[in-house]
């Protein structure tokens, strides 16, 4: 679906992403994991062009990403990240109907598909159409943001750290819902998140990225059972280190 | 105070078409300027560096320096599309006052748009906004809330500042305050002043509803804000149209300068012309000295009263000395229409002089009765003069023949100098020969024992225009000429001065006792 070939974006001198090569399945979700300065954020946004590659190539069920105007190519794809950036001068039905408003949909459909998203994303419309982003919770305005990536039914969805800055039951219970929206439209999906946990619960694989370079990609089991190098066997043991201490909490011993 | 009220529509709705189309014209230049430069750092820089410099050009001067360089200007525009443009009057003020408006709209347009989260930024584009998009969607509704703010106080600078257009001859509540401050009637200073500061509160208040509407998103404020603005610009459009569809096809521009002498004399020439001729004319009050003889040159007024020495020194630049008075009014008669093509009319039949004045008192003590006696003792003494008179050639050629040397000189208002000289803040004073004061405050002119200051005859001139136009115009002039003598030039000033009457009501009397 998604197919990224020696894709790179330099600054300078400075190498942000180097010669990438990453595919992704129709209807999977594959994240993006590594540490902060890892060039994840930058290939992720390389995909609907937020940022021009320095060379290489994305396409997009088998066309090339560059034949469209970038706008263009945006609408089709959905795009949510951590600061969500919802608009204030919108109210929650106006920021969901943004990119099928300027793909030109009538307003009979817009006003249909605004209220089916709303209940998708748990928000219930007559409620929560009129509210102004300012009026909402976190986790509500990460639902409205979840809601207008969504909304003019795109094949592929792009999320940098979309939970990342939720309180953690907040965070519990959107990626939950978030998993069975998504298993429900068969979206396909790149995850961005240095969360290791995150990425084991959400990720049908996981490409996992240091200084620019990609160290490993494969389903979550693989990586945990072999890891191809030192640095992505330490990082697949941090969560089981953690689970084990939870554990032992829980048993009662007192670490 | 009700013949100053009467003139408030007149001068508000002259105020209104000058501010209000210059915070328009401002908006228009500033708002696209802003956008252009958000998007270009290095122009930023250049576009706010700019508006910055014009801001820091005292606003007075802004004004003035708008005359020369229109006219400039114009005969650039005259030669290429053949269209003139009018150094005097309303065009230079407005001029002025749109380049005085653009810094606080370019500067918060500028901040407005750079102050949008970045996320949003992102956002927009991540939805797939086209840039053009993203502006008129994303960035301009959120930077509106400080672009009105910026607007709303360009308003109030150029409300305050519209004030002084009056010098460069467009009419504003201004000419409240000139004339006023000149003839010493504070009534009218303070209907000026207080017209003036409301009308700024007012818009003040309507853009401020504006604001607080976009910023809260109230839009019955945003409407009646609208609605204000609305009402006020469709006024002054409607003004600007009956005048367009009322005016007559010839109305005679009679100038004057800004002392009270002038105010009185162009009221009288103004009515007189009415009377006789059956012309409109329309008194153009307060305009700078050296402004004046361009702008009748160049027909934008058509009648000013000026002074004989005042050609032969400042226009022809004669040097040397100045023969008698019939001597300097033969060679400026003959000199300025040949020269100009302006004509002198006639010549009242009094002299206002420039004269060093001092206390009587004071100037018995020092033993000071001639400008040689004066030069010994200058350096003990202070001088006090209105702003031209130590710029004017008559100064360095005074100067030049009698060498003073005062220990300091200070310029002052010429409505001030009077009281100044005669409380004893300055010892000697440029008055003026007719001035009512002169009298009144007990001092003594004295003698330019060398001849240096030319004679100052009052003369009626005419513009090259005019006198082509209507010769017949010039011969009524000329009917007015021996009809004022010093005394009674010295009289009419003092009941203006002191006695707080109107120009204009002395200029009555004065024409009623006219043959």
């Amino acid at each position: 679906m998604i197919c990224l070939e020696a894709l790179a974006k330099h600054y300078g001198d400075v190498v942000a992403v180097a010669d990438l090569d990453l595919e992704v399945a129709r209807g999977e979700l594959l994240v993006l994991l590594g540490g902060s300065g890892c060039g994840k954020t930058t290939t992720l946004k390389m995909i609907n062009r937020l940022i021009e590659p320095t060379s290489g190539r994305v396409s997009i069920d088998g066309r090339d990403a560059a034949s469209l105007p970038g706008p263009e190519l945006r609408r089709r794809i959905g795009y949510c990240f951590q600061q969500i950036g919802l608009f204030p001068h919108m109210n929650v039905a106006e920021n969901v109907a943004i990119t099928p408003r300027l793909l030109g949909w009538s307003e009979e459909r817009v006003r249909t598909r605004v209220d089916e998203l709303l209940e998708l994303v748990e928000l219930d419309p007559a409620e929560f159409r009129g509210r102004w982003p300012e009026e909402l919770s976190g986790g509500q305005q990460q639902r409205v943001g979840l809601g207008r990536g969504l909304a003019a039914e795109p094949e592929v969805l792009l999320m940098d750290e979309p939970f990342g800055a939720l309180d953690p039951l907040t965070r519990d219970r959107l990626q939950q819902r978030f998993q069975e929206i998504r298993r429900d439209l068969g979206v396909t999906t790149v995850f961005v998140t240095h969360d290791m946990v995150e990425a084991l619960l959400l990720g049908d694989r996981i490409a996992v990225m240091d200084r620019g370079r990609l160290l490993q990609v494969g389903p979550p089991e693989e990586l945990i059972g072999r890891p191809a190098n030192e640095t992505v066997a330490a990082l697949m043991e941090t969560p089981r280190r953690q689970a084990e201490r939870v554990e032992s909490f829980l048993r009662g011993d007192r670490p | 105070m009700s013949e100053q009220l009467a003139l408030l529509p007149e001068y508000l709705t002259a105020h209104l078409q000058l501010a209000l189309l210059a915070i328009l014209l401002g908006s228009a230049v500033s708002v696209p300027l802003g956008v252009f430069v958000t998007r270009r750092p290095r122009a930023a820089q250049v576009a706010l560096g700019a508006a910055s410099v014009i801001q820091t050009i005292p606003s007075l001067a802004l004004l003035a320096i708008m005359v020369p360089a229109l006219a400039a200007l114009s005969v650039l525009t005259a030669s290429t599309f053949g269209v003139e443009l009018r150094s005097i009057g309303y065009l230079p003020a407005l001029v002025a006052l749109t380049l005085y408006s653009i810094l606080p709209i370019l500067q918060n347009t500028v901040t407005g748009i750079r102050g949008v989260d970045p996320a949003i930024v992102e956002a927009a584009r991540g939805v797939g906004m086209t840039e053009r998009q993203k502006l008129v969607r994303v960035e301009l509704p959120l930077a509106l809330p400080v672009i009105v703010a910026g607007l709303r106080t360009a308003s109030v600078w150029v409300v305050g500042t519209t004030v002084l257009s009056t010098p460069v001859g467009a009419t504003s509540l201004g000419n409240y305050i000139f004339s006023g401050l000149q003839t010493r009637n504070f009534a009218a200073v303070s209907v000026g002043c207080i017209a003036a500061a409301a009308l700024a509160l007012v818009l003040d208040q309507v853009i401020r509803a504006l604001e607080l509407g976009v910023r809260r998103r109230r839009r019955r404020l945003v409407a009646s804000g609208l609605a204000a603005l609305a009402a006020l610009y469709g006024y002054t459009g409607l003004s600007f149209a009956l005048e367009r569809i009322g005016a007559p096809e010839r109305v005679i521009a009679i100038g004057s300068k800004t002392f009270t002498e002038q105010y009185i004399l162009s009221e009288l020439i103004s009515r007189y012309l009415e009377r006789e001729s059956g012309l409109p004319a329309r008194a153009v009050q307060s305009l700078g000295s050296t402004v004046l003889f361009d702008a009748l040159v160049s027909g934008e007024i058509d009648v000013y009263v000026d002074y004989s020495g005042t050609i032969w020194a400042t226009i022809l630049k004669r040097k040397g000395l100045p023969g008698t008075r019939e001597q300097v009014l033969r060679d400026v008669a003959e000199a300025l229409p040949r020269d100009y093509g302006v004509h002198v009319a006639a010549a009242f039949g009094f002299e206002n002089t420039y004269a060093l004045g001092m206390r009587r008192g004071h100037a018995r003590e020092l033993g000071v009765e001639t400008f040689s006696d004066l030069a010994r003792i200058a350096p003990s003494l202070e001088i006090g003069g209105d702003y031209e008179f130590f710029a004017r050639a008559e100064w360095s050629a005074l100067l030049d023949v009698y060498g003073f040397r005062f220990r300091r000189k200070r310029s002052m208002d010429s409505a001030l100098m009077y009281e100044a000289v005669a409380g004893g803040e300055v010892d000697v004073i440029s008055a003026f020969s007719t001035d009512g004061r002169i009298a009144a405050f007990d001092l003594t002119l004295l003698r330019d024992d060398q001849r240096v200051i030319p004679p100052y005859d009052a003369i009626v001139l005419v513009g090259p225009d005019l006198a082509r136009e209507r010769p017949d115009v010039l011969e009524l002039l000329a009917r007015l000429g021996g009809s004022i003598d010093e005394a009674a030039m010295q009289r009419l000033n003092y009941a203006v001065d002191e006695h707080g009457q109107t120009p204009a009501s002395v200029a009555r009397t004065l024409l009623a006792n006219l043959p």
